[in-house]
C-alpha cells in the first residue's frame, strides 16, 4: 500500500518552501540573508527549488565584515553565478569609514557587533521589508523563542516578550511604515537536519567545514585561525592543527574544533557524538548569558 | 554510527507535540528528562544551567533554566512564551512546542498547540483532576489534537499505588467524553525519578502499558491528516519568462488536503472555471501524487486566470464558498473584542476584512458551561462568533480539515494578529 508520510527531512523541506514563497508573496521587497554558512545555503537551496524553474525572485543580501575567510567569498560568488541570482554587499568597513560605527580595539576586537550597523544601513538604503536568515530555534535560548515571521520596529529593534502569536502556518506580515521583518525558514531545523539535508540533497559545501591543517591559537577554549584579524595575547602562540569549522562566521570570532572528519558521513557521525552545541564554539556568544538576545534586539541576526 | 547513516536514519517521521501542565506540575522536569535521556543537552548548555543554579542558590541543577531562555524569565524565574525543543532518537524527530502554565495560559497552549499531533497534559497525582487539567484537555480538543497522553505524574509520592492510577482515569475518562478526541492514553510516571518515562519502572509492575518515549516514538501519526478532500490554495504563480521556460504557468502552493494526481479535474475558486492537472512539479521534479503537507507546484491544461488566494479543488468536492463564517475564537489581545468591529481576516492565502456580527457565547474554560449573558471576549477567552468578510472564503469546518477550517484575525490599528478562530 502507498505511504502517504513524508519523511522528517521531505516535511522540513515542504515548510521551509512554504514559508518562502509566503515572503515573496507578502512583502515587495524582501531579501536572503547569505552569510557563506551552512544554514544560508541550505536555506538558498530550498529557495531555488520554492521558484523553479523560475529564478529566485528576490536577491541574496551578504552582509561583508571585511574580515571574511577567503573561502567563503569564493564560494559565494561561485553559487551566485551559478544561479543568476542578484547580489547586494553591506560592506562594514563603509560603516566604520563614514563614522557610523566604530571599530573595537585590543586583542579581543571583532566586528562581529558592527555587522548590526551595516545590516540596518543596508535595509534602509534598499528599503526592503523582509530579509530572509538561516536562524534556527535550537541554535540558542534566545532563538527558541523566535517566530517565523518576526516583526522589527523602524528602529530595527525586537522586542521578545510582545510578539505576536503565530499559529498554524498563517502569517501576518502587516507592518508600518519603515518597520520590516526577520523571517527564519529554518526556524525547526537541527543542526543535524541540516547536515543530513546536505547528504540527501548532495549540495557542495565550502572546504572549511571538511578537517584540513591550519595555523590556530588556542584562547580560552576557543580555537581561532591565523589571520591579520587576530592578534596574540601574552603567552598564547600559532600551532598547527587539525581542524574543521562548525560554523561560518567572521574570522575574528570562529571558533575551530579539532576533527579529522573529512566526508559529509564522518560529519554527521561527529555531529551525532559531539558533546557541546555548535555555538559552543563561538567567542561571540560567550560574552554573556543573554549575549544573543541582547545583540538580537539591537537588530543583530 | 549505523543509525545515523543510510536511508534508514535520513526517513524519519516527524512528531510535534505540546506539554500542559502547570507550574508544580512538573512540565519542566519531564522536558528536562526526555531531552537528557536522549542525550540532546550538551555539555556548555548543562554546564551553564550548572553554574547558574549554582547563582541562584539552588540545591540541585534545575533542569526548568534549559527552557527559561530570555533575561527576563531567568531574572523572575517565570516562562512568558511558547519556546520550541528539538530532540530525536533513532526512530522519530521531536518538536516540542512548549508553553508555560500560569497568565496568559490559554493565549500560548492555543499557540502550542495548533501545530500539535499530540499533546501530553499532566496531572500531579496527589491533587487529580484539576480545573485546569479540564481546561487543558478541553483546549486539546477544540484544536484538534489527534493524540492526547495523560501522564499522572509524581507516582513515587503516592507509594506508585495503582488505585491513585485508576481512580484519576477513570475521574477524567469522565468528563473528556464531552469532547471530540480521537485517542487517549493514561501512563503512570514519575518524571523526576524516571518511572515509565523512558525506562520502564520497576515500582508499578501493574502497569501493562508502554513508557512514554516508546508511546511518542511508535504512536500512528499517519492517517492525522485529511486525505480525503483536496485542497489547494494557491500561494504563488511561477512564471519564468525564460527561452527555455517560454510558456511555463505554474501555481505553487501546499497541499492542505486529498491527494492530487495528473489528469485530475480539477476546478478554480473563485471562478469556478475547471480544467485538468497537466503535471505537477515536486522539490525534486514531477511528482505522480501530492498530498498534505507537500510544496509542490501545479500545471493545469487550460490557460485559466489563476492568481494567489485561489483554492484548486476537485469538481465533486468543494469547500464550502461563503462571506458569513461561524467560528470559535480564543482571543489573544488585551483589547476587547469589538461587537460590529472590523478586524482583518487571513484564512489560507487569502487576505480580507471582516466585521464581526455576532457574539453568541463565551466558554468557562474550567466548567465548559455556555455563557451567553457575558459577552466581553477579553484576553484568554474563548467565544463562539459570527464574522462576514468583504469576499468569499472556501473553507471547511476545522475538525475535518485544520488548514482549511483556521483563520486569524488582525487589528487593522495595530497590526497585532488578536484572534485564532476555528471555523464550525
Amino acid at each position: 500500500m502507498q505511504s502517504y508520510n513524508l519523511s522528517h527531512l521531505r516535511e522540513l523541506e515542504a515548510e521551509s518552501m512554504f514559508v518562502i514563497r509566503e515572503v515573496a508573496a507578502q512583502f515587495e521587497k524582501p531579501a536572503l540573508l547569505f552569510s557563506g554558512g551552512k544554514d544560508s545555503i541550505v536555506m538558498l537551496h530550498i529557495a531555488n527549488k520554492a521558484f523553479f524553474p523560475a529564478r529566485i525572485p528576490f536577491p541574496l543580501l551578504h552582509i561583508d565584515t571585511g574580515h571574511n575567510f577567503p573561502e567563503t567569498l569564493e564560494y559565494r560568488d561561485n553559487l551566485v553565478k551559478k544561479l543568476g541570482a542578484r547580489l547586494v554587499v553591506g560592506h562594514v568597513q563603509e560603516s566604520i569609514d563614514k563614522g557610523r560605527a566604530v571599530e573595537e580595539t585590543g586583542p579581543q576586537a571583532s566586528r562581529n557587533m558592527l555587522q548590526t550597523v551595516t545590516l540596518l544601513d543596508t535595509i534602509e538604503e534598499h528599503g526592503f521589508d523582509a530579509l530572509m536568515g538561516g536562524g534556527r530555534r535550537d541554535e540558542e535560548k534566545a532563538r527558541a523563542k523566535e517566530r517565523f515571521f518576526s516583526h522589527r520596529d523602524e528602529f530595527g529593534q525586537w522586542d521578545p516578550k510582545n510578539q505576536r502569536p503565530e499559529l498554524w502556518n498563517l502569517f501576518n506580515s502587516r507592518k508600518k511604515m519603515g518597520e520590516h521583518f526577520r523571517v527564519f525558514p529554518l526556524s525547526n531545523w537541527t543542526e543535524m537536519d541540516v547536515w543530513q539535508y546536505v547528504l540527501l540533497e548532495n549540495i557542495e559545501m565550502p572546504s572549511l567545514y571538511f578537517s584540513h591543517d591550519r595555523e590556530c591559537v588556542d584562547r580560552k577554549g576557543t580555537l581561532l585561525a591565523r589571520s591579520d584579524y587576530v592578534k596574540l595575547m601574552d603567552g598564547e602562540k600559532w600551532e598547527m592543527m587539525h581542524i574543521r569549522f562548525r560554523t561560518i562566521g567572521d574570522m575574528s570570532c570562529t571558533g575551530a574544533t579539532v576533527s579529522a572528519a573529512n566526508s559529509l558521513e564522518e560529519i554527521i557521525q561527529e555531529v551525532a557524538a559531539a558533546r557541546v552545541t555548535e555555538r559552543g564554539s563561538r567567542a561571540d556568544d560567550k560574552r554573556s548569558e543573554t549575549a544573543m538576545e541582547d545583540r538580537k534586539k539591537e537588530g543583530y541576526f | 554510527m549505523e543509525h545515523f547513516s543510510g536511508n534508514g536514519y535520513l526517513d524519519m517521521e516527524l512528531l510535534r507535540f505540546t506539554t500542559a501542565g502547570s507550574v508544580d506540575d512538573g512540565k519542566s522536569t519531564l522536558i528536562g528528562r526526555l531531552l537528557y535521556d536522549s542525550k540532546s543537552i550538551f555539555e556548555d548548555q548543562y554546564e551553564a544551567i550548572r553554574l547558574s543554579s549554582e547563582r541562584r542558590g539552588e540545591p540541585e541543577v534545575n533542569l526548568a533554566l534549559l527552557t527559561d531562555g530570555l533575561r527576563a524569565e531567568r531574572e523572575q524565574g517565570i516562562t512568558i512564551d511558547v519556546a520550541y525543543r528539538y530532540f530525536a532518537t533513532p526512530k522519530r524527530k521531536f518538536i516540542i512546542a512548549d508553553t508555560p502554565g500560569h497568565i496568559q495560559y490559554t493565549r500560548n497552549m492555543v499557540t502550542g498547540a495548533s501545530t500539535a499531533n499530540l499533546a501530553i497534559i499532566l496531572v500531579d497525582a496527589r491533587k487529580g483532576v484539576l480545573e485546569q487539567t479540564k481546561r487543558h484537555a478541553f483546549i486539546a480538543s477544540l484544536l484538534g489534537i489527534p493524540h492526547l497522553v495523560i501522564c499522572i505524574n509524581k507516582m513515587d509520592l503516592m507509594d506508585y499505588d495503582q488505585q491513585v492510577f485508576e481512580r484519576i482515569k477513570k475521574e477524567f475518562q469522565g468528563f473528556a467524553s464531552k469532547f471530540k478526541v480521537q485517542d487517549i492514553q493514561f501512563i503512570p510516571i514519575s518524571a523526576l525519578k524516571g518511572d515509565n518515562v523512558v525506562e520502564k519502572s520497576q515500582n508499578m509492575p501493574w502497569y501493562g502499558g508502554s513508557t512514554l518515549m516508546y508511546l511518542l516514538e511508535t504512536i500512528h501519526i499517519g492517517s492525522d491528516l485529511n486525505l480525503v478532500d483536496c485542497r489547494f490554495p494557491v500561494q504563488y504563480v511561477v512564471r519564468p519568462q525564460t527561452d527555455e521556460y517560454h510558456d511555463y504557468r505554474g501555481y505553487a502552493g501546499r497541499v492542505d488536503g486529498g491527494i492530487f494526481k495528473p489528469g485530475d479535474k480539477v476546478m478554480v475558486l473563485s471562478s469556478g472555471f475547471t480544467s485538468k492537472i497537466k503535471a505537477i512539479d515536486g522539490p525534486e521534479g514531477p511528482v505522480q501524487e501530492a498530498f498534505a503537507p507537500m510544496s509542490v507546484t501545479i500545471r493545469l491544461e487550460d490557460e485559466l486566470d489563476v492568481s494567489r488566494g485561489d483554492m484548486i479543488v476537485r469538481v465533486n468536492n468543494v469547500p464550502e464558498i461563503s462571506q458569513d463564517i461561524d467560528m470559535m475564537v480564543c482571543w489573544m489581545n488585551p483589547a476587547k473584542l469589538q461587537l460590529n468591529g472590523k478586524y482583518g481576516i487571513r484564512h489560507t492565502t487569502r487576505e480580507a476584512r471582516c466585521v464581526v456580527k455576532n457574539i453568541l457565547y463565551k466558554v468557562d474554560v474550567n466548567t465548559l458551561h455556555r455563557m451567553q449573558d457575558d459577552k466581553e471576549v477579553g484576553m484568554n477567552d474563548i467565544a463562539r462568533i459570527s464574522v462576514r468578510t468583504t469576499k468569499p472564503f472556501f473553507f471547511d469546518k476545522y475538525q475535518i480539515n485544520r488548514f482549511t477550517g483556521s483563520v486569524i484575525l488582525i487589528d487593522e490599528g495595530t497590526n497585532e494578529t488578536v484572534g485564532a478562530g476555528m471555523i464550525i
